[in-house]
């Protein structure tokens, strides 16, 4: 590794350009500075754009309004989930990536120039997809299950957007090697750099998976290769497909503490037991392709409940034990801060009109309680039997992605627009509310969503009244009603979405510099707090009772809602 | 602070403080007791996936589904054209997936089991039975063998729930659960 180092170290010019962050005091090297605001902006500007079609599909959904037509529907739908669900989230975490490998460590960019292409070939990557997928002949959704078949150049643009979000990880990875080799910080690295490579690694396992499977299906659909078994793209594909939402959940983890750690001074509880998590996630995360296979033929049982439960749910051990340190650590910070009256003096007190704060308080807590409790509930293997393939699985994964990621993306990005940007955020009191309003529509989406879900309606479907079929059926009245419901939570959602983007662009195009002065008067971010306590885990500080509180209440409503659902599996038909 | 290198060099041997041990205890115990309900489930739940399934020609699935269609059809669904078929209690039946529709309409009996066999023609489709709301993918070129046996009688649908191109919602098929003995050919003399 060293001579990787020193080769990359030779190549570049000694002069690199550094300026210094008047709040934090960190060396921001100003070529990677420039790449992270590009990675962001063009985030933000799919974000907008595949959430306008999200609201689409919403309003299509309910059935009173009933938006699109059918082609249109499918065609959005499919677009929808690819602007969100893949190039928002992936630019915005190459943007994390390249944040915590050269911000925190002090450290220069490895190869920015590389950097560029990485980011042209996203870029390129997704215009293609989305010209594409626009052009109406491949609305096979995000998945593209064959033999359904899209045009060429929808899998070619998604192979040079994966290509281009690889080459970038091995640009982190290089700029770790380059920060340790020139000695840019002392000890370990950051728990959030540690969070954004395991996020890296995560990575290049998913994009890994998603070129074995799309270059061989891109070759299929020029016509070269004459078959792609349907069950083995199911299982390779899923490799990318749920493997890059565990990059989602590594980044937004390691953004929460980073929140944490900038609004509030916060610490880690326990770095070891922090890292334990993350190192959890590394190891077990990616069996979870099988989330998406247990209602299929063809796969033992076996395979089937060790894969589902991540080796006998270590991953969630992962996800339980940060739902403990995360508001564990917010608990610590603020009792530092002298807010100790009580069990949830603390919380009460916390600075809730700071929007990175609420944004990732909202984030954690519907993550945990909406996101993750489901998506144990959706993965095993028998529960799946009533769930697979209904909209409680899309309702599942917008608490995951947009409850969770998203919310935490937004947060963030009120740190960002000051320390990185340098600018002050415009319209405060717009910032302050639009966490709230975004994070209420998203629950909505979310809740409503697995209601009608828990009701068998069925995902990806224009018209649950069967208006055109030969045979009829009537879903439940309260079916149409959770559409109904989910239809105004999408357009409370798309108020801050609209917010969001609103403020992040007047603030970034607008925006009053940002200057020490910024910093020192807590205009949107609040100083770092006090460095006190200097060791970890002394009893003195580590009196936590409104967080075991908050976590009992969490794992009272996991096992009442695991149970509920198996006494509703028995009584189902028998099968077997 | 978690953005600065922790204040410990030797992070990895910092006592972890017991209540943060006894939540990974509890996390980790839930888990097992998680996994092991799947497992245990297999053994005495009533309601598990069946692992029997096989590669098949789409041709020889059809031929398959015909034959049993032309021995066991009791009349036609109103003026749908679909066959209404009544296997014989404890058979194997069939049920094809095509775009878009569900292949032939089934009449079972309540209380009896079947060899329930599914698989699809040419894409990708989803068995959504409603609403009871039992869900299985189904592939072409596999096919899914399981015993069902319907507890209660009634109308059910079979709605499509994996995308499967523009006409998708379309896709809807039927499957009535009769009480032992009845349905068959005296509904359709009742009917007209």
């Amino acid at each position: 590794m060293a001579t990787t180092a020193e080769a990359l170290r030779g190549r570049a010019p000694r002069e690199e350009k550094f300026r210094v962050c008047p709040a934090t005091g960190l060396r921001i090297h100003i070529a990677a500075q420039t790449l992270i605001k590009a990675n962001a902006v063009v985030a933000v500007i799919f974000l907008a754009i595949g959430g306008l079609f999200g609201l689409m599909v919403a309003l299509t959904r309910w059935q009173a309004v009933h938006l699109l037509p059918a082609e249109w529907f499918y065609m959005i739908l499919t677009a929808h989930g690819l602007d969100v669900l893949l190039v928002w989230i992936i630019f915005f975490e190459v943007a994390v990536l390249y944040f915590a490998s050269t911000v925190l460590l002090n450290s220069r960019l490895a190869t920015p120039r590389l950097a560029w292409v990485a980011f042209a070939l996203m870029l390129i990557g997704a215009l293609i997809v989305n010209v594409t997928v626009l052009e109406g002949e491949s609305s096979v959704m995000f998945t593209s299950y064959p033999p359904m078949q899209a045009a060429p150049n929808f899998y070619l643009g998604l192979i040079l957007f994966a290509v281009g979000a690889l080459v970038a990880c091995f640009i982190f990875f290089g700029t770790l090697v380059i920060a340790r080799e020139e000695g840019t910080y002392e000890g370990s690295i950051p728990l959030v750099t540690f969070g954004a490579l395991t996020a890296a690694i995560i990575a290049v396992y998913t994009l890994v998976s998603g070129a074995i499977i799309l270059v061989p299906t891109w070759l299929w659909s020029l016509g070269l290769i004459s078959h792609i078994d349907p069950l083995m793209y199911k299982l390779v594909w899923w490799g990318m497909g749920h493997s890059s939402q565990q990059i989602n959940v590594s980044a937004h983890v390691a953004i929460w503490y980073l929140i944490i750690a900038v609004v509030l001074g916060g610490k880690p509880l326990s770095e070891k037991v922090s890292r334990g998590a993350f190192l959890l996630y590394i190891f077990f995360l990616q069996l979870a392709a099988a989330h998406h296979l247990l209602a299929e033929p063809g796969l033992s049982s076996n395979w089937k409940i060790f894969n589902t439960s991540y080796a006998m749910y270590l991953a969630v051990l992962g996800s339980m034990i940060h739902g403990l340190t995360v508001p564990g650590a917010v608990e610590a910070a603020q009792r530092r801060r002298g807010y100790t009256n009580g069990i949830f003096e603390w919380l009460r007190r916390a600075p809730w009109d700071n929007p990175a704060f609420s944004a990732m308080f909202l984030s954690l807590v519907m993550f945990g309680f909406l996101g993750g409790i489901s998506g144990v509930v959706l993965g095993t293997e028998q529960l799946n039997l009533m769930l697979h393939n209904t909209l409680y699985v899309p309702g599942h994964f917008h608490a995951t992605v947009v409850t969770g990621t998203t919310l935490a993306f937004m947060g963030v990005t009120y740190l960002v627009i000051p320390l990185i940007f340098q600018r002050e955020v415009m319209w405060p009191q717009v910032a302050k509310w639009q966490p709230y309003v975004f994070g209420a529509g998203a629950a909505g989406i979310s809740l409503f969503m697995m209601g009608a879900g828990t009701l068998g309606v069925a995902r990806r479907h224009w018209d649950i009244t069967f208006t055109d079929a030969y045979l009829s059926f009537d879903y439940p009245a309260t079916a149409f009603l959770m559409l109904g419901l989910n239809g105004l939570s999408a357009i409370l959602a798309a108020a801050g979405g609209i917010m969001y983007v609103a403020v992040t662009v007047a603030s970034i195009l607008f925006g009053k510099p940002a200057t020490a002065e910024t910093f020192s008067q807590g205009r949107m971010i609040a100083p770092c707090g006090p460095q006190v306590a200097t060791t970890y885990g002394s009893a003195g500080t580590w009196h936590l009772p409104g967080t075991y509180v908050l976590v009992g209440v969490f794992f009272g409503a996991f096992v009442l809602y695991y149970f509920v659902n198996w006494k509703y599996l028995s009584e189902l038909w028998p099968l077997g | 602070m978690a953005i600065r290198p922790p204040e410990q060099r030797v992070w990895w041997n910092e006592p972890v403080e017991r209540g943060e041990l006894v939540w990974i205890g509890i996390a980790f115990l839930w888990g097992l007791v998680m996994f092991f309900m799947m497992v245990w489930w297999h053994f005495t739940g009533e309601q598990n996936l069946s692992n029997e399934a096989y590669r098949i020609s789409p041709d020889d699935f059809a031929t398959r589904t015909e034959t049993m269609a032309e021995a066991h059809t009791v009349r036609e669904e109103g003026d749908t054209g679909y066959p209404v078929v009544h296997p014989p209690p404890g058979s194997d039946v069939y049920m094809l997936a095509r775009l878009w529709e569900w292949w032939p309409i089934l009449e079972l009996e309540k209380g009896q089991s079947y060899r329930l066999h599914l698989s699809s023609m040419d894409w990708q489709h989803g068995f959504s039975l409603q609403p009871e709301n039992i869900n299985i993918q189904v592939h072409p070129g596999y096919e899914l063998v399981m015993q069902v046996t319907p507890d209660e009688a009634g109308e059910f649908s079979v709605v499509c729930n994996e995308y499967c191109g523009i006409g998708h919602h379309t896709m809807v098929g039927k499957i009535y659960v009769v009480e032992p003995g009845q349905g068959g050919a005296a509904a359709a003399a009742e009917g007209g």
